[in-house]
């Protein structure tokens, strides 16, 4: 932005809060991702970040373009759009591929502990554990 | 002044994003299991796209943009690629 | 006509996305359509299966229902990541049987599902239409079958089926 125009103080309010936001809940999910237990408690930290932090950013980049060039600009939706149908199917992926190695492994995390044996397959269970 | 707001929270937005970067990237690193790993580089490539359009408001040009539409395309192909391969390599192994 | 515009819709949205990204006149107009309708024509040569919406009306409020369940969900999650209630927190897996077979029904509901920070897709079968779904905040497994099969279900098998 160039130091000569001053924009509203409505739009600096607005972009900022939106930024700063967006922000905040991408930062939250990694938190999340490192903080959190188990892979499949992981897997839906970065949602945050993926769902509104990326909407009020992607809000925050048409807000302030479409007052700079004085005409809407609208190129920064293909992102959101791209984000929201994308996300979901890499972690579909991702869980699934997870639930498979685990349950090749013979720990099923679908069977509450106590009911593991069950699950044990007799070719994989010899396997060592690795990671 | 109102552009002086706009600058600052843009910066602390951006330092942010850069701590989420740094998160991810511990979670890409450290795993424990494959699967963590590639959780980590698919946040990790979100963050950085969220932190090119920051840099595309802070500088008032669009070619940030398009970098970061490149990354939101090739992160995408490249989980899906991993997550894939997470699947089909266990069973070849 | 449709074995030269199939999937007018599809078209339409790529021609769009060009103009967006190029720049709106009238050279960019044309060589968008002409992509659109090359792209088109390879979707058309692995026929996907044509979904069919039967009630237009209902897609508003399923968007509307989806928007405030994410802000919800988001708040949520936010809150057990920030306190430091990680140790009580009890995540697991619920099996849901769903009646809803439309492949296309499937996929939304596959993505409003995993969009949602609480809730993540796990494994569906075939067979007997039992999706497996993991959840964040798991405090009882009844309410979530109930949640999916009232807030969700019902509207996409209006939509869909």
């Amino acid at each position: 932005m160039s130091p000569e125009q001053d924009i509203p103080l409505w739009l600096a309010l607005g972009v900022s809060i939106l930024a700063l936001l967006g922000a905040f809940l991408t930062l939250l999910g990694t938190i999340g991702l490192v903080r959190l237990q188990s892979f499949y408690q992981r897997i839906h930290a970065p949602t945050l970040g993926t769902s509104y932090g990326t909407a009020s950013i992607v809000i925050a980049s048409i807000l302030f373009f479409s007052y700079v060039e004085t005409r809407p600009v609208l190129h920064e939706v293909l992102i959101g759009i791209f984000i929201t149908a994308t996300t979901p199917v890499t972690l579909m992926l991702l869980g699934r591929a997870a639930l498979y190695r685990d349950r090749a492994e013979g720990k099923d995390p679908v069977l509450p502990a106590d009911e593991q044996a069950d699950a044990v397959f007799p070719i994989t269970s010899s396997r060592p554990h690795r990671q | 002044m109102n552009t002086a707001i706009l600058e600052w929270s843009l910066t602390i937005a951006q330092i942010m994003l850069g701590i989420a970067m740094l998160l991810a990237t511990f979670r890409m690193v450290n795993g424990p299991r494959a699967q963590d790993k590639v959780l980590g580089l698919d946040a990790l490539y979100v963050v950085a796209m969220l932190e090119l359009l920051l840099f595309g408001l802070r500088s008032g040009s669009s070619i940030y943009f398009e970098a970061a539409l490149v990354i939101a395309i090739l992160g995408f192909v490249s989980t899906v690629a991993l997550a894939k391969f997470l699947m089909r390599g266990e069973v070849i192994e | 006509m449709r074995r030269l515009f199939p999937y007018p819709l599809l078209i339409v949205a790529i021609a769009l996305a060009w103009l967006f990204l190029a720049g709106f006149s009238l050279g960019q107009l044309l060589l968008g359509t002409a992509v659109a309708l090359l792209a088109a024509q390879g979707l058309a040569a692995l026929r996907p299966a044509k979904p069919r919406l039967r009630r237009w009306d209902f897609i508003p409020r399923l968007v509307g229902i989806v928007l405030l369940d994410i802000a919800r969900s988001n708040i949520a999650v936010a809150r057990v990541i920030l306190s430091g209630e990680r140790e009580k927190l009890r995540s697991g897996f619920v099996s849901i049987p769903l009646q809803l077979r439309d492949p296309v029904g499937l996929a939304v509901l596959a993505t409003i599902v995993t969009s949602t920070p609480g809730t993540a897709w796990i494994d569906y079968s075939d067979r007997g239409g039992i999706l497996l779904l993991h959840v964040f905040d798991l405090v009882d497994e009844d309410d979530w079958v109930e949640l999916i099969k009232n807030r969700y279900e019902n509207l996409l098998l209006e939509i869909f089926e």
